[in-house]
């Protein structure tokens, strides 16, 4: 022990490298959780854009703007950016900032490759984009990318390819680092049942990226050799079969939805005991209930594929399975209710936006239970509702997940309080504008419209209208969100206490606001009342 | 414009199902299994609506009385075993109730046997091809004239001029009331998919491969749909539109067909 001591004293603490080389070689848990949470603002507003085209093409029948080949490239790469753009390295970023705080820990296990994770994805998504620059334009299959038509994209396809490899690397990196930071550098003090939700969330949504992401690494590789060296994984022609590649997607693509709601769900089980000042409700129940979706999550895939032609017996076994689901998310949505009940709530930003994932995710969980049903979703496939459905979990569920963190530990990372008053504004105008854009659209699917398409019948105008008008306003507001965080790192605002809040339980919570550019350079004792459990 | 369609239409609404403006819910169709769908649907989405009943009254209960500003003392209290087990068992039995309907219309609808009649259903880029088997009929059937002058940028012709923009084609499919249709779905290209709501039908058109579904339509009508699985750049203008007819004016249609 006192070795260690003596050689930490030895090095030069000298506080962060000047200019450029911050963060270019940036190895601080702190600075790489910066560059991950900005780069993924930037995305949000990049696949916002996309939306906003999507929506004024959207908002009366007819074409008015775009054509459908570039249409279909929009809905593409909205997706693309914002699950791969967005919400995925968000939640990254919360992890590097918290992680390492919230267990004790002077950073991550892996601060090297901690670097390379980050930098790659603005390389990826820079080859991504370019595509839209391209001839033949970018890809315009859906993010599924479903082959036949896959197969049609132009230039852009092998640059698709390439950046989904990329991204999948930087996600497989940065889980191993996750994993290997809290199985390994934990204070000594903290068992694992004791560990806040937040790392939980984390460390189980660490396992299905690594079990997952080379699934999808597979999947897009057997589209390369599709298309260039003669292979025929998906090409009926040559014996193989396009469906395959949906099952192989699949695998990988709904563990990767729980992937980006768990971290979600590990939030709002910071946020919701900090203003009810009670503590979680039933914490090894949320704990049991995340590693079951987990587990669950595996054996539930072709319930993407209902339409497909699958026997009965599947059908059968993905719809009981799909539904069970239901069963450990709404333990969660009771315990979280549970811990509201009785307390003495206060609702700053943070909690409204916990709140208000309570009550909307539980609406997409909802459609989601609709959607399992089979016969039911015979009708509701690769129609609206299904796009209502989605948006629903990804929306008011991911981004408010990750919006009430950003809120909650703003002040801890810069040392400022955010303006509460401008926080609610921003708040309010995004929980309405999100309801009227996704709510109109469960009415579309059932009224009989398609997704992924351009133009409608003139029947689907009325709600078409509202969901655009909804959108825009959405996207207007979020600007609010941006202002307000540049704000707050600017320096603007009244000074944090290291408590921020009142009395909220965890480590992070200990070292000062901001926190210090090194923490935990020493193993915290962690008194019993910071642990959980 | 908007307003004078709507007022047409939602006199039309109660005529063989047709899609009104501001419609919130799925139709409940022409077949016995499009109903025991629309059943199902709404069995669910009622087991949703009381559940969110309770769960959101909790949710606001406890947000307007356990307030700080109310004065309140928290709580301290973190478990209870008997809350755990009853809403871990309620939510299965409530599964349980509504897996075994579902269950059963799902065996129903994967029953294609002892058809009447059978079309074979091919997808291309962009319009389908129907052939019905052992008939010697078969033909393309593409959007119709007036929306694919309309649906071009630019235009100059509003689609609330076109009468089913999007939603009508050159030659529909022909069937009779009352058969059992088999449907035997192939594509010539990329993955179509063959959706008709009020038929309650869905299915992937899969190049190289054969699916099958079947309907049996119960009123005579016509009925649009579009197709159900991205598959390029005019996945939104093959639409599909199959009119019920009379078996004996289905019989005189083949006829006519194979002259």
């Amino acid at each position: 022990m006192s070795t260690a001591v003596a050689e930490m004293e030895a090095h030069d603490h000298h506080g962060p490298e000047k200019g450029i080389r911050r963060w270019l070689f940036a190895t601080n848990h702190k600075d790489i959780g910066t560059m991950y949470l900005l780069f993924s603002l930037v995305m949000l507003f990049v696949g916002g854009a996309m939306a906003m085209v999507i929506r004024s093409e959207l908002m009366m029948p007819g074409l008015q703007f775009v054509d459908p080949g570039f249409y279909n490239q929009m809905t593409t790469m909205h997706a693309l950016v914002m699950i791969f753009g967005a919400i995925m390295p968000a939640f990254v970023g919360l992890a590097n900032w918290m992680i390492p705080l919230m267990v004790g820990a002077p950073d991550m296990a892996l601060p090297r490759m901690n670097n390379l994770s980050f930098w790659i994805l603005p390389a990826a998504f820079t080859i991504l984009l370019s595509t839209l620059f391209m001839s033949g334009g970018g890809p315009a299959g859906g993010w599924t990318m479903y082959p036949p038509l896959v197969l049609q994209t132009g230039d852009a396809f092998p640059y698709l390819i390439f950046s989904i490899h990329l991204m999948g690397l930087s996600s497989i990196m940065g889980a191993i680092n996750i994993i290997v930071t809290i199985i390994n550098m934990r204070a000594p003090d903290m068992a694992l049942i004791k560990m806040p939700m937040f790392v939980w969330s984390w460390l189980i949504t660490a396992y299905l990226l690594i079990a997952v992401m080379p699934v999808l690494a597979g999947a897009v590789t057997m589209l390369l050799t599709d298309q260039f060296f003669g292979t025929s994984f998906f090409l009926a022609a040559g014996g193989g079969d396009p469906v395959m590649f949906q099952h192989i997607f699949w695998f990988f693509g709904h563990p990767e939805v729980y992937i980006m709601i768990l971290p979600a769900f590990g939030v709002v089980s910071e946020v919701i005991p900090t203003f009810a000042r009670k503590p979680l409700f039933g914490h090894d129940s949320m704990v049991y209930a995340i590693s079951a979706i987990a587990f669950l999550s595996f054996i539930v895939w072709a319930h993407h594929m209902f339409t497909v032609g699958m026997p009965l017996t599947g059908q059968l076994f993905f719809m009981f399975s799909t539904m069970l689901i239901a069963v450990p998310t709404g333990v969660k949505i009771f315990n979280w209710t549970a811990t509201m009940w009785g307390g003495a709530m206060t609702f700053e930003t943070p909690m409204l936006f916990a709140l208000a994932f309570l009550f909307l995710f539980t609406i997409g969980g909802f459609s989601g239970v609709m959607v399992a049903i089979v016969p039911a979703d015979i009708q509701y496939h690769d129609s609206y509702f299904v796009v209502a459905h989605f948006h629903y979990v990804l929306v008011p569920g991911a981004l408010f997940g990750i919006l009430a963190a950003v809120y909650y530990w703003l002040p801890k990372w810069t040392g400022r309080m955010y303006n509460e008053k401008l926080g609610q504004i921003h708040f309010w105008l995004t929980a309405i504008f999100v309801n009227v854009t996704f709510f109109p659209m469960h009415f579309l699917g059932l009224a009989g419209m398609p997704r992924r398409i351009p133009d409608y019948a003139t029947q689907f105008t009325d709600w078409n209208f509202m969901a655009s008008i909804g959108a825009f306003g959405f996207g207007l507001s979020q600007l609010l969100f941006a202002y307000i965080v540049i704000s707050c790192m600017r320096g603007r605002g009244e000074p944090a206490t290291a408590e921020v809040w009142d009395h909220p339980k965890g480590l992070e919570w200990t070292v000062p606001s901001p926190a210090p550019y090194h923490t935990f350079d020493e193993p915290p004792r962690v008194p019993p009342a910071q642990t959980f459990s | 414009m908007i307003r004078r369609l709507s007022v047409c239409v939602t006199g039309l609404a109660q005529a063989a199902g047709a899609r009104a403006d501001w419609a919130i819910n799925m139709p409940r169709g022409v077949s016995e299994l499009s109903a025991e769908t629309y059943d199902l649907h709404m069995m669910v989405f009622y087991w949703c609506v009381g559940i969110a009943v309770v769960v959101f009254g909790a949710m606001l209960f406890t947000m307007v009385r356990h307030r700080k500003s109310r004065g309140v003392q928290p709580a301290k209290f973190s478990h209870s075993m008997p809350a755990e087990i009853t809403w871990t068992i309620i939510p299965i039995i409530i599964l349980l109730i509504m897996a075994v309907p579902a269950a059963d219309t799902l065996i129903r609808i994967e029953d294609s046997r002892t058809p009447d009649v059978t079309v074979v259903v091919t997808g291309y880029q962009w319009k389908w091809h129907y052939m019905y088997q052992g008939e010697d009929v078969a033909f393309y059937s593409t959007l119709a004239r007036a929306s694919s002058e309309a649906r071009h940028r630019g235009s100059g012709i509003d689609p609330a001029t076109v009468e089913n923009y999007l939603l009508d084609v050159d030659r529909p499919l022909v069937v009779p009331k009352g058969a059992k249709v088999r449907v035997l779905l192939t594509s010539n290209d990329v993955i179509h998919a063959w959706w008709v709501p009020e038929l309650s039908i869905k299915k992937d058109a899969i190049p190289g491969f054969m699916n099958e579904t079947w309907f049996q339509a119960d009123v005579a009508g016509v009925y649009r749909g579009q197709c159900a699985e991205l598959c390029g750049v005019d996945h939104g203008y093959m639409p599909i539109v199959v009119e019920v007819v009379e078996p004996e004016a289905f019989q005189a249609f083949l006829d006519s067909e194979r002259e």
